[in-house]
């Protein structure tokens, strides 16, 4: 199917316990380009071949955690139509003004079965990648600053009803399963990775005894020398890391989890398969969701199920 | 450089932290045991502890795993907390064990 409705992730919205200092991580240490402060103190950024103004923002708060992950659609006929099939679906939607986020156009915001807080939308302006669109270079000096991220790729959400979740994406959006992991049970599923599009995932989400809970943001680089580096600038940095360099069974991803300055888990990864709306899921039961999550220490880490915000 | 020795009231367990470090860095940087480690960064909540002896300098941790009545209380996160004095402390946080239930609760 060509991508018609939701087509990407567009934005993540996190709340940070220290702004300057995050700020300074988010610039500094990611490499990431600040694009704008709005009135409300909100700090917007974009990686560096990153076309619309924002993909990542942050704000002041006395918690960790995720306000809203935003995905953007074809188009306003788009949104609306999707806005309506919400509608119809028997979920609660709410529109929020163009301009609320800057550069971007009108919302529609919804809460998932398991509380995460979504919004769509199709406007946001297009500042480029620094590159012209007729007669580009291949690269420029901000794909090596810092750890320097391609694009803000996708996340992963912790909560109760996953089953709810997974039928919304697709029922309402035509996402596609691409892989789930089993609990004991061979029937109950531990977590679903899903898309809109041919990555192999665009959202995944793991059943958790709490609701609207981030495991992580996930941002892309394009090799796994640039995982490594990821990893050197960590320790040079003293960054929190989780777990990594490695690789994820599910989605075949070389990885690094790690952790912003207030505790919010972040990835970097490269690779990956593709996928098409024809493929068959992959499937991975409880003996082996170790190798599943990290596959070369082939168990969980004890962090994986209980660090979240 | 100063260092302070760190005793986990639990199991006796003591450790000797650079005060420059928090009292989480500390032990992880010995390989010690006994406070659960997650994110480093007063977000997650697993490090909880309680200051029972002593004296420290805190950073701004997560409201949603320290109210400010238990802040003044002494209880803290061990992640955002450098030692200011030798100082005694009870784990109170718990990292959950891999185990889910099918209800999507995890046991511990
Ligand atoms: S380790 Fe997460 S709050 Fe201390
Ligand atoms: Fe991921």
């Amino acid at each position: 199917m060509p991508m018609t409705g939701v087509l990407r992730p567009g934005h993540a919205v996190l709340r940070v316990l220290d702004l300057d200092e995050s700020v300074d991580f988010y610039s500094r240490v990611m490499g990431m380009k600040e694009t704008g402060r709005d009135k409300s103190g909100r700090v917007y950024f974009k990686c560096w071949d990153e076309r619309d103004h924002n993909s990542f923002v942050i704000r002041k708060a006395d918690t960790a955690g995720m306000d809203a992950f935003g995905f953007k659609v074809l188009n306003q006929a788009t949104l609306y139509r999707l806005e309506s099939d919400l509608k119809a679906y028997g979920v609660n939607t709410e529109r929020i003004p163009a301009g609320e986020m800057l550069e971007t156009g009108e919302r529609v915001r919804f809460q998932l079965p398991t509380k995460h807080t979504i919004e769509l939308y199709a406007e946001k302006t297009d500042v480029g990648n620094g590159m012209p669109y007729i007669n580009p270079e291949a690269w420029h000096a901000d794909a090596e600053k810092g750890i320097a991220p391609i694009r803000m790729d996708h996340c992963l959400i912790y909560g109760g009803d996953i089953d709810g979740n997974k039928k919304l994406f697709e029922d309402v959006f035509g996402f596609n399963l691409v892989e789930r992991v089993l609990l004991e049970d061979g029937e109950t599923a531990l977590a679903y990775f899903m898309t809109c599009s041919t990555k192999a995932h665009d959202i995944a989400m793991v059943r958790h005894g709490e609701d609207n809970k981030l495991h992580h943001i996930s941002f892309l680089v394009d090799s796994w020398e640039k995982v490594l580096r990821a990893a050197d600038l960590m320790s040079m940095n003293r960054v929190s890391i989780d777990i990594g360099p490695t690789r994820h069974g599910i989605t075949r991803g070389a990885t690094i989890y790690f952790f912003d300055p207030s505790g919010n888990r972040l990835e970097t990864f490269c690779g990956g398969y593709q996928t098409y709306p024809d493929c068959h899921p992959i499937t991975w039961t409880w003996e082996d969701v170790g190798r599943s999550i990290f596959y070369h220490d082939r168990k969980l880490n004890p962090a994986f199920l209980s660090v979240v915000t | 450089m100063a260092f302070h020795a760190i005793t986990i009231a639990e199991t006796g367990e003591s450790f000797r932290c650079d005060e420059r470090k928090s009292v989480l860095e500390g032990m992880e940087s010995l390989d010690k045991r006994g406070i659960p480690v997650g994110c480093r960064g007063g977000g997650c909540g697993v490090c909880k502890i309680e200051a029972v002896h002593g004296t420290f300098e805190k950073r701004v941790m997560s409201r949603a795993h320290i109210s400010a009545d238990e802040e003044c209380a002494g209880i803290v996160l061990a992640c955002r907390v450098r030692p200011t004095s030798a100082m005694t402390v009870r784990v109170l946080g718990q990292m959950k064990k891999a185990v889910l239930r099918v209800d999507g609760c995890l046991s511990v």
